[in-house]
């Protein structure tokens, strides 16, 4: 049988002393949509970034394709070119323009030439509406823009797994609905995702699975209509009517 | 974002023209705006008048004319004083270079994190504490003086080169930190951003950190350029011949210090414009932080 996706298997990691995650495991398959959800401090960010090695876990494994992403075969720059990751906060590099935020890892990590970079670069970005921007810097554009372009020069290696930390966070609510589409596209095409947000409403249409964390656990872990309708969990229940209260769902 | 809505809101002649009793308002802003500038030049004058006035009645004036503005003896030390100045701007503007150069590779070295870096991190730690802690004329002496006295095979000789490298050694200490500050200033999510899309950490450095950490301390950098001008100066103590020097020369044999009045009037001339320079990059990047954070 083939291996999921990614398999997080017993992960735990502290910051100094403190217990961020847990024994945590979680399996995403191939074309699978993980959504994760929990309050401020529930280690969901960190999870995240374990996946793609920005943060060093210090027990368990993650496996991607079956092979262990600490493997010397994602060594280097392996690891990246296989998983992508788009911030809350776009984190673009602001003195360059979309163009060249977009094409400077294809160039320099990947040593695809300029032409053909940008040729690639241009065709995703009129993909995601934003073709007219090419020569525009961030500070430019608009936050829903700004972050189109981070999904775009995340999308520009060609990724397998793309991860989402809150990438509608920082929006104004107007502008939270453009990118969301973009989301709803990606996974039509069949991409794999694991994705923070607060949009309970969102998770609840685009997940395959949700995952409700804890002090660092999955507490809860299931069908999206299931998690949302009928939460087993206590902890669940009250982050969900939390959620209703704020008039977030 | 434009300075177009509150230009345009300011002034509303044209358009609002019908709606406000324009003419007296015009005549007003007129008087309002030529009575402080007249008031300015007229006090400008009666401040510098009286000063003026009060200095060349003094009983030492004549004296002090004589010793320091003595026209004839500026004349004559004007040529002298001014090859020295080309030596001054000439040791200036390689010492900017190497100040340029030395002080980057001190303060990548800096901030670079791979654990193996960690000696050279170190190493650079404990030169910027050495270099900062010694007075930049002490360093000077040493140098001009002491290492051409070792005659060092395959090295230069001369004091002029040395002082320059001490200048060098002395100042990127300071430089090293500047920089090291704009680095720090990059937000943390540029580190990750780059790191995840698989660039190396030299990459990142190269590609998305110091393009940013360079136009964060521009400002900063300008006026270690003007400091730097002066402090070319202290050379003059290893006998280099630069501007002070040249004068000294002069008033060595004259007993008149009017060729040290050139050789400040000189400096000034190419510090005043340069500090002007610096302020005017502070405050555009002012401007340009402002822009970004509103
Ligand atoms: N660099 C760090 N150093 C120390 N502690 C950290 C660091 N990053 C996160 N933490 C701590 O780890 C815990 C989990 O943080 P994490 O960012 O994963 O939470 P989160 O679920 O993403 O929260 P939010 O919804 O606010 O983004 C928190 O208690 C946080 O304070
Ligand atoms: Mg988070």
């Amino acid at each position: 049988m083939k291996p999921p996706r990614i398999e997080i298997d017993g992960v735990t990691k502290y910051y100094g002393d403190v217990l961020v995650l847990d024994d945590v495991s979680l399996s995403v398959a191939e074309h699978e949509v993980v959504c994760l959800i929990g309050a401020s401090g529930s280690g969901k960010s960190t999870l995240l970034r374990c996946i793609n090695r920005l943060v060093e876990f210090d027990h368990g494994t993650i496996r991607l394709d079956g092979v262990s992403i600490e493997d010397e075969r994602y060594g280097g720059t392996g690891l990246q070119k296989r998983v992508g990751i788009v911030f809350q906060s776009y984190n673009l590099f602001p003195h360059m323009s979309v163009l060249d935020n977009v094409t400077l890892a294809p160039r320099k990590v990947h040593k695809v030439g300029r032409r053909a970079a940008e040729d690639k670069a241009r065709e995703l970005l009129s993909l995601f509406g934003m073709g007219d921007h090419a020569g525009s810097y961030p500070e430019q554009l608009s936050g829903g823009q700004q972050q189109r372009v981070a999904i775009v020069r995340s999308l520009a290696t060609n990724p397998d797994v793309l991860l989402l930390d809150e990438i509608t966070a920082a929006l104004d609510p107007e502008l939270i609905g453009e990118v969301l589409k973009i989301i709803r596209r990606l996974k039509d095409e069949g991409m794999t995702m694991v994705i923070v947000t607060h949009e309970m409403g969102f998770a609840r249409e685009v997940a395959d699975t949700v995952c409700f964390l804890e002090g660092g656990r999955i507490l809860e872990e299931g069908d999206p209509a299931a998690l949302f309708s009928a939460p087993e969990r206590p902890e669940t229940r009250r982050f969900l009517q939390r959620i209703i209260e704020a008039g977030r769902l | 974002m434009s300075v177009a809505p509150s230009a345009s809101g300011g002034a509303p002649a044209e358009g609002a023209a019908p709606r406000r009793p324009a003419p007296p308002r015009r005549r007003n802003q007129w008087r309002t705006a030529i009575r402080p500038t007249i008031i300015s030049v007229l006090s400008v004058l009666f401040v510098f008048g009286a000063l003026g006035w009060w200095v060349t009645s003094a009983e030492m004036w004549p004296q002090v004319r004589l010793q320091f503005f003595n026209l004839d003896a500026m004349i004559a030390a004007f040529p002298g004083v001014l090859r020295g100045f080309g030596v001054s701007v000439s040791i200036w503007l390689s010492a900017l270079v190497g100040i340029g150069v030395w002080a980057l590779v001190l303060a990548i070295v800096r901030s670079l994190r791979a654990p193996w870096f960690t000696p050279f991190r170190l190493m650079v730690v404990i030169y910027i504490d050495i270099f900062r802690g010694i007075p930049v004329l002490l360093l000077v002496l040493l140098f001009g003086f002491g290492i051409p006295a070792l005659n060092l095979p395959g090295l230069p000789n001369s004091g002029l080169f040395w002082g320059a490298v001490a200048m060098i050694l002395s100042y990127s200490a300071y430089v090293a930190e500047i920089y090291r500050s704009g680095i720090d200033a990059v937000h943390e999510g540029q580190w990750a951003a780059s790191k995840s899309l698989g660039l190396s950490e030299w990459q990142t450095m190269v590609y998305a950190v110091l393009p940013q950490a360079l136009r964060n301390v521009l400002p900063a950098l300008m006026n270690i350029v003007v400091a730097l001008q002066k402090d070319v100066a202290l050379l003059s103590v290893i006998g280099v011949r630069d501007a002070v020097r040249e004068a000294q020369i002069y008033t060595a044999q004259t007993f008149n210090y009017s060729s040290l009045i050139v050789a400040a009037a000189l400096f000034m001339a190419a510090t005043i414009p340069m500090a002007r320079l610096a302020d005017y990059v502070t405050r555009k990047d002012r401007e340009r932080r402002l822009q970004r954070a509103g």
